[in-house]
């Protein structure tokens, strides 16, 4: 059996009276694509939110490995080998696209300011390091000769893949995508699930998903969980969610059950 | 076992992380308590002030109180509407106090402000609030209309600009000294309650700032205008989609928020007898943390702030500073204003009251 | 227009845009004239005798109202002259006003000065008739320039070089007293010592037209050839070469003046790592330079309050740290408040620094409203830098110092960090970025150059007052850096020497800077919010270009499987 690299256990987020995730516990497994899916307004942003402590829950814990993180600034979680993407993409507009990566080195580079000032050779290398890092990781998410680009002047598509990127530059061991496919018609959906086996492959991360799109859930995830109303309605492999009747009962009249069904 | 079991059955670490910025946080609360409590305690038992002083501050910190929570009114309900801090604000209210200033001075050298008050004040205050709502509506259609969809700091800077322009231009028309307002024999007689002296001028600034006050709450509250500007506060999109014409709720916005910094003005200019191009300044900052701090974007918040706000520092040099022994404390008015400002900024940027009046925006 | 203009509906619309536009020329020129700029501009001859900068800046309102209202369908010179009239009307109105009322008691700048200026020196009867006159004819002007873009393009350099040569004659003459000979009588020819003279004029014109006609067409295909970034090295080259070399030769009054601008460099380097790069907008920044300022005083002093006398090198370390400190000290509590709460926060900070050095409660150590009095100069070795020009120098290594330490910073670690933050907080801090450690850096390093500003000032001016140290200082940093580009280390410069040095050279223009900034502010933030030289794209990728176009061709969204 494989070891449990996320657990969530117990959260609750209240804000004020309006109660956005009750009593939400699942574990994510080193190694395995985990997924969380729901109706709108279900919670799913809000459980990562928790997760990586953007929001620090009213109650439960978050447990990364051995080490407890709720409570832990959002820096920290990071620094832990937390990393995510946002559903409406949140790179910074205004700097280039490698320059995005590079930021996502920061945890990683070990240069500080007065070494950046003196040019010391250390500071050099560590530059020249991060830099060929950078190239390599454009290369790899499809961005080559795009690095100069402002990330506002990007395509939808390389945005989306400029962000995971960026969330790559952290080296996580668990990297968490907010709805990778929104907005993206059937083809473009394909390509970016591709894409998104090659991050596995190649980084050996573990993944939690939002996803919305059930044809994406069904097929890469190892595990699912399932919420509604802010809490946990159903957990299990793909197959066995998709015929839970509270599952269904969820969904029905959505969009999603439509694509859920016959699949 | 699954892990979710596995965290639960572990010893609950206690997550004692607390960094140096909350420290930091909490000593410059404990500090500023400190300060009030000592402060306070100090004064009393050194019992320097008669109680008429202490009802002199009171009344003093009302009147102020008064006129600062008017100009809070025009900073919180442009905020509510554009999300713009109205930097030229206090500028608005300079613009009132000299359009009074030139027709109170001939008025009071005829006499005719002795002999007629209740006219000559009509007369004052109809002049001030027409020039200050000229001058706010012409701000509004030059400077900040352009900016009506601008996210980032760029509406404030050329917020920022007008002030500055607003205040040059004044200078430049009428000159950078100090000009004495003027002040007419029944402004300056009191009258005693309970053996207290009450001056004439507090109770005619306090009396009339409730009635506008009042007046401007009935017009947000009950005419179309007022919840089609509400409506707007709340979702401005949204508000658009109904058929509402923002620009028209703008508009008329800057017109109450321009009449209150104009009545706003002159009541200054008479309380501290002068009027300069940059007399707006320190009100106004002051002022826009009273309508923070009664929660930015809710009228009756930025009604008791600035009356909140006029008390501290009408009372708090003599409460807490001269507890303390600081030589000189009325020189530090404006030190307790700012630092109220920033505590507000800092720790309650809702406002005292919390979500519930800042939900329920103007 | 053209379109719905069928009839009279259409022509009224647009006869009603040409009027407007005239008249909102108009306002300015009113404006102008009702705040005394028009009268101060009025008492500086371009040419001596004939035109005053007064009369031009109206000239060229009506020119410009007249170029703006002619919309080239038909009846342009129409449109034109009566954009022109309606720019002067206003004008007029206000001289017919003042001759039916005395306004001066209320308004000062309505004096019979500026009564005189706009009668152009006739009777009430003709003056007006003769004011629209001129309006129009500056209109016309305005019109036919705009018609002939050609034209307008060889007679600029010309205006342009008469216009400098008048209102900087002042400093151009200071700068060639001192020769004789041929240089000598060139400048007698040109100038008296009130302005150009009208031969002078003329023949200024004609040679740089001359010169332009026969080289500029060379240099101007040769500067378009190149790169802008190339462009920009030159002309910052070109910029350097004359601070450094301008005041050596032009003696101490443009020396006091580029000590000024180089004080506001520095300023606007340590600002700019804080609004530019990290996005903190602080208007409490006049209190670091305060902290420098005051701390150099009491620290070397000739006065009963100063704490000690040490030499001005050992002073200056000190401030620079103590700067620091205090930078650190206002980032701390401020570092969860965001956006416009920021700047009012910081301002109201900064304003009590302000109310504390002014009251009885700080004057024992920092000496109430007189001050600190007595600071002595630097000294190097035995020689000591009493005059503009030395100080100027020391300045200049200074703001050298910060840049060259403000341009690694911004290509660095922490840079990007800063510029990550300005972007985007929450997501910053998600990908690893320590908000408080990155947020107190950029306060403490911007205030160290402000902490550096305020001791050179100190010993600058012998002497340091709380009058010194206002919110006005702040928002001329602000200022320069908006006008110049946030983020832009040459922006800075740019906006130093244009916010700084232009108004400090024209120096009966000084007491109406702050109008200027004011307008400036919002007419930026309003055509150009990226600044007059806006911050180049870094670029970071080497080969930037090469795989772009195959790229863009290939319709495939991801590279095959390695």
């Amino acid at each position: 059996m494989r070891k449990t690299l996320l657990s969530v256990c117990n959260v609750g987020m209240r804000f004020g009276g309006l109660v956005a995730l009750s009593d939400v516990s699942f574990d994510v497994q080193e190694g395995s694509i985990h997924s969380v899916i729901g109706p709108n307004g279900a919670g799913k942003t809000t459980v990562f939110n928790c997760i990586t402590q953007n929001l620090r829950p009213t109650s439960g814990e978050v447990w990364f490995g051995d080490e407890r993180i709720d409570g832990l600034k959002p820096d920290g979680v990071a620094a832990r080998g937390i990393s995510r993407t946002y559903q409406n993409i949140r790179l910074f507009r205004n700097i280039t696209a490698i320059e995005n990566l590079l930021v996502g080195m920061h945890l990683h580079l070990r240069s500080n300011w007065w070494g950046a000032v003196l040019n010391t050779p250390f500071t050099r290398a560590d530059e020249r390091a991060a830099h060929d890092e950078a190239l390599e990781l454009l290369q790899f998410v499809g961005l080559r000769g795009r690095g100069d680009v402002l990330a506002r002047n990007l395509a939808y598509g390389e945005q989306r893949r400029l962000e995971i990127g960026r969330a790559l530059a952290t080296r996580p061991r668990l990297l968490l995508l907010d709805e990778p496919t929104a907005g993206m018609n059937p083809r473009e959906t394909s390509e970016m699930m591709a894409f998104v086996e090659r991050v596995r492959a190649r980084y050996e991360i573990t993944l939690l998903l939002i996803e919305h799109q059930m044809r994406v859930v069904m097929s890469m995830s190892d595990r699912v969980t399932v919420l509604d109303h802010g809490t946990k309605i159903a957990e299990g492999r793909p197959a066995e969610v998709q015929r839970d009747p509270a599952v269904i009962a969820a969904y029905l009249g959505t969009a999603a059950a439509a694509h859920a069904v016959p699949a | 076992m699954s892990g979710a079991q596995l965290a639960r059955s572990r010893p609950r670490v206690t997550i004692g992380r607390v960094s140096p910025v909350e420290i930091v946080l909490w000593s410059l609360r404990i500090l500023v308590l400190f300060v009030v409590f000592a402060g306070t305690i100090g004064a009393i038992v050194k019992d320097r002030y008669t109680a008429a002083q202490w009802f002199d501050f009171v009344m003093f910190g009302l009147t102020i109180g008064a006129i600062y929570a008017q100009i809070a009114l025009g900073y919180t309900m442009v905020y509510g509407v554009l999300r713009l801090i109205n930097f030229a604000h206090g500028d608005i209210v300079m613009c009132g106090a000299f359009a009074g200033y030139f027709v109170a001075s001939p008025l009071d050298r005829s006499g005719f402000l002795t002999q007629h008050p209740v006219m000559g004040m009509t007369a004052i205050l109809a002049v001030a609030i027409v020039t200050s709502t000229v001058i706010a509506l012409l701000t509004e259609r030059i400077a900040y209309r352009p900016f009506r969809r601008v996210s980032g700091s760029g509406p404030l800077i050329a917020a920022i600009g007008v002030s500055f322009f607003l205040e040059q231009t004044f200078r430049g028309m009428f000159g950078s000294s100090v000009k004495s307002y003027p002040e007419p024999s029944w402004q300056r007689s009191t009258f005693g309650v309970w053996g207290f002296n009450v001056p004439r001028i507090d109770v005619l600034v306090i009396g009339l700032a409730i009635i506008f006050m009042a007046g401007l709450y009935l017009i947000v509250q009950r005419t179309k205008m007022g919840t089609a500007m509400r409506a707007v506060a709340e979702d401005a999109e949204a508000a658009a989609l109904m058929g509402i014409d923002v620009d028209k709720v703008v508009v008329f916005t800057f017109t109450l928020g321009g009449a209150m910094a104009g009545i706003a003005g002159v009541f200054y200019a008479f309380v501290y007898k002068q009027v300069y191009f940059f007399m707006g300044f320190t009100p106004g900052i002051k002022a826009f943390g009273a309508a923070v701090l009664g929660g930015i974007g809710s009228i009756p918040g930025a009604m008791v702030g600035g009356v909140f706000l006029g008390l501290v520092e009408s009372v708090g040099p003599s409460l807490f500073l001269d507890g303390l022994g600081i030589p000189a404390p009325y020189q530090l008015r404006d030190l307790i204003a700012f630092t109220l400002l920033i505590m507000v900024l800092i720790f309650r940027p809702n406002g005292i009251f919390g979500e519930r009046m800042a939900k329920q925006r103007a | 227009m053209r379109r719905i203009g069928i009839g009279r509906t259409g022509a009224w619309v647009t006869w009603r845009r040409t009027a407007l536009v005239g008249l909102a020329f108009g306002a300015g020129a009113l404006h102008l004239a009702a705040v005394g700029v028009l009268l101060m501009l009025h008492q500086r001859w371009i040419v001596i005798d004939t035109l005053s900068l007064g009369q031009a800046t109206v000239l060229l309102l009506a020119a410009g109202a007249g170029a703006m209202a002619a919309r080239g369908d038909g009846s342009r010179w129409l449109q034109g002259a009566l954009g022109g009239v309606c720019a002067v009307l206003p004008l007029a109105l206000l001289s017919r006003a003042m001759d039916a009322l005395t306004l001066q008691p209320i308004f000062i700048a309505l004096s019979p000065d500026l009564q005189a200026m706009l009668t152009l020196g006739l009777p009430p009867a003709a003056a007006t008739p003769a004011l629209l006159a001129l309006g129009a004819v500056a209109g016309l002007v305005g019109a036919g320039l705009r018609a002939a873009p050609r034209l307008s393009r060889a007679l600029l350099p010309g205006a342009v070089a008469v216009l400098v040569a008048g209102v900087f004659q002042e400093l151009i003459q200071l700068m060639l007293q001192q020769y004789e000979g041929p240089i000598g009588a060139v400048r007698d020819f040109v100038y008296t010592w009130e302005g150009l003279t009208q031969e002078g004029a003329i023949t200024v014109f004609l040679v740089v037209t001359l010169l332009a006609q026969l080289f500029g067409r060379a240099t101007q295909g040769r500067v378009a050839a190149m790169e802008p970034a190339r462009r920009r090295q030159i002309w910052a080259g070109i910029a350097l070469a004359v601070i450094v070399v301008l005041p050596a030769v032009a003696g101490s009054y443009i020396g006091q003046v580029l000590m000024l601008v180089g004080l506001y460099i520095l300023m606007g380097i340590g600002l700019n790592l804080e609004v530019g790069l990290a996005g903190l907008l602080d208007l409490g920044f006049v209190a670091f330079f305060a902290v420098g300022a005051y701390t150099t005083a009491l620290l070397t002093a000739d006065a009963p309050n100063a704490l000690m006398h040490l030499p001005y090198w050992a002073a200056m370390p000190v401030s620079v740290l103590l700067a620091v400190c205090v930078g650190v000290l206002f980032g701390l509590p401020v570092l969860g408040v965001r956006g416009d709460y920021l700047a009012v926060a910081t301002m109201g900070l900064g304003e009590i620094v302000r109310v504390i050095v002014l009251s009885d409660f700080g004057a024992p150590l920092l000496g109430g409203a007189q001050g600190v009095l007595h600071i002595p100069k630097p000294q190097l070795g035995s020689y000591t830098l009493s005059s503009p020009v030395a100080l100027f120098y020391l300045t200049l290594v200074a703001a050298a110092i910060a840049a060259f330490i403000a341009w690694r910073l911004e290509n660095s670690r922490l840079g990007r960090a800063w510029m990550a933050l300005r972007d985007d907080e929450d997501v910053a801090q998600a990908l690893g970025i320590n908000l408080v450690r990155s947020k107190l850096l950029a306060y403490g390093l911007g205030a160290a150059f402000a902490g550096l500003a305020g001791s050179i000032f100190a010993t600058m001016l012998s002497s340091v007052y709380p009058s010194s140290f206002q919110l006005l200082i702040s928002i001329n940093v602000l200022a320069l850096i908006i006008v110049g580009g946030m983020g832009s280390l040459p922006g800075v410069i740019l906006g130093s020497v244009v916010l700084i040095g232009l108004p400090e050279l024209l120096r009966e223009f000084g007491e109406y800077r702050y109008l200027f900034y004011g307008a400036v502010l919002v007419v930026m933030m309003r055509l150009r919010p990226e600044g007059l030289w806006p911050s180049d794209v870094r670029q970071r990728e080497l080969h930037a270009g090469d795989e772009t176009a195959a790229l863009d061709a290939g319709a495939d969204l991801l590279p095959a499987r390695e």
